[in-house]
């Protein structure tokens, strides 16, 4: 019965262990000094970095999608509806799920890899014996930051696709730009909005706690030591992350709608 | 707070990682004021019993009492307040790899007081200058060789004037040169700050001779020795004696070379080729 039920137990644990690290993170919010100057260092490390491969993603994205819908609306006749469909399906999904799935690629997995090295080269211990909490100086800037750099990020991939949907629909095929852009002004509500917002801030939280959380706990792995546990903590980082960011977007989108 | 205060005394401690021990009923004491050097081969629990005496791991049984308080006993509040009289030096440095060095000296003073940055800056080159450093302020630890990470480590490590200054293997891996230096900071250090309780574990011989007052030895986890450098070198221990004579124990000589003769086959094969 042990067997059967010790991974069950295992994976509630970590779950319990990761619930416990957002709290903490959380908490020193309120005893961390000097927060505001690592908070935008953060800003900058998780946001102003990822700038340049959200435009990217975002323009192709939009790109893709007007293009894709065009042909398919072009069947029914309904190529009016195309600005709608596309500002739907980014504001709702698309935005909010690939600018987190792109923010982990690019800064969770590095936020994992450079708390893992600090872990194992003791920087982590040192910060604890200068009675500086690890947890308030590694983990708390970076789950601020995240909650405003998603949305931040999340709203540019939106605009910079929905961009790129004029771009192919209306100057490449030649779709009536009005009928693009009030499409887009017809359908799209504030509540869209909100729940995109809700979305990136719920992703957020979930991969910073991820990134760090294995990063931090890079020298408890049973699969490997050293610098073979931080490769396989940003392995894992990366990969949780992807996985509970879609499967939270599907628990979202079943309450939102 | 006196000189009396900061003594250690650890009594019957087992500790280790995972259920393991490694401290066997261990029972100590590490007078205040002086430099104590624990010596002993690797494996023996030497950074094991600074883990434990760091707090950073906890023991399975016994106490430690650090100016006459058992830290096993304290809750996390008492303790993180105890562990602010501490310094600690750790093997390479464990410098923050994404400050300089002035930040990184200065980051206990950073992060515990509302100073403004330019006195924070003045006292980290001022630490910076005892160690011979502070032409390498805005140096990251990755453009610093290992000796400069360890006097840097240091650095920190006093920036607060703790009344415990805890070093682990402080000259391992320096050059005799570099590894004089740093056995001369140390007592520097002491010139410096008399009532300094100052713990160095080591398994440097020399470094024993140069700067310690105080010796204590570990063999498989139990103190073999406690005393001064003068009474080790006294001692007729059988252990102590090959320790001290740097003798090794005949049943692990080499009777012959370990690779067989298919491995040695494949090496000339890989050789040849």
């Amino acid at each position: 019965m042990n067997e059967i039920f010790a991974p069950v137990l295992n994976l509630l644990n970590r779950l319990g262990e990761m619930a416990l690290f957002l709290f903490e993170g959380f908490r020193q919010a309120f005893h961390a000094r000097r927060l505001p100057g690592k908070v935008l260092q953060q800003i900058y490390v998780i946001g102003a970095k990822s700038m340049f491969v959200i435009l990217l993603i975002g323009l192709f994205t939009g790109l893709v999608l007007g293009l894709q819908a065009f042909y398919a609306m072009s069947m029914f006749g309904a190529q009016g509806m195309l600005g709608s469909l596309l500002a739907l399906t980014l504001i709702r999904e698309m935005a909010p799920v690939l600018t987190a799935v792109m923010i982990t690629a690019r800064a969770g997995s590095a936020m994992t890899a450079e708390i893992g090295v600090m872990r194992i080269s003791d920087q982590i211990d040192a910060l604890e014996v200068m009675d500086i909490s690890p947890t308030g100086y590694l983990v708390t800037p970076r789950l601020l930051a995240s909650l405003l750099t998603f949305p931040l990020l999340t709203s540019i991939f939106t605009v910079v696709g929905i961009f790129g949907g004029y771009l192919s629909a209306c100057v490449l095929l030649g779709l009536n730009e009005g009928r693009y852009f009030s499409g887009i002004e017809s359908s799209v509500t504030m509540d869209d909005v909100q729940g995109c917002f809700l979305k990136a801030v719920v992703f957020a939280v979930i991969v910073i706690t991820i990134c760090c959380f294995q990063g931090y706990n890079a020298h408890r792995r049973s699969d490997g030591k050293g610098a073979e546990a931080v490769g396989n903590a940003t392995t894992s980082a990366v990969v949780m992350s992807c996985v509970l960011i879609l499967m939270a977007d599907y628990v979202l989108t079943s309450f939102l709608l | 707070m006196n000189q009396q205060a900061w003594n250690i005394s650890l009594e019957h401690l087992d500790g280790g990682y995972d259920g393991r021990s490694v401290l066997k009923d261990f029972s100590a004491t590490i007078p205040a004021g002086a430099i104590t050097t624990i010596l002993g081969e690797s494996g023996c629990g030497k950074t094991t019993l600074l883990r434990l005496l760091l707090g950073l791991n906890r023991p399975f049984a016994g106490s430690i009492r650090i100016g006459g308080r058992d830290i096993c006993r304290m809750s996390d509040e008492q303790f993180h307040k105890m562990r602010r009289r501490f310094g600690v030096l750790f093997q390479d440095g464990a410098l923050i790899s994404s400050l300089t060095l002035a930040e990184n000296v200065a980051l206990p003073l950073v992060e515990h007081t509302t100073l403004p940055r330019k006195t924070l800056r003045d006292a980290a080159l001022r630490t910076l200058e005892l160690v011979g450093l502070d032409k390498f302020a805005d140096y990251y630890p990755g453009e610093l060789s290992g000796g400069m990470r360890k006097r840097a480590g240091l650095a920190r490590a006093i920036v607060t004037e703790p009344p415990v200054l805890f070093c682990d293997e402080p000259t391992s891996g320096l050059d005799p040169i570099t590894a004089a230096q740093m056995d001369q900071l140390l007592l520097d250090m002491k010139s410096c700050y008399p009532d300094m309780t100052t713990v160095v574990v080591t398994h440097d011989l020399g470094s024993m001779d140069h700067i310690a007052d105080h010796v204590l030895v570990l063999q498989n986890g139990k103190a073999a020795f406690s005393g001064t450098k003068e009474e080790l070198h006294a001692s007729q221990n059988p252990y102590l004696r090959r320790f001290l004579d740097r003798k090794f124990e005949e049943s692990r000589r080499m009777a012959a070379p370990p690779l067989d003769s298919s491995v040695r086959q494949a090496l000339a094969e890989w050789l040849d080729d």
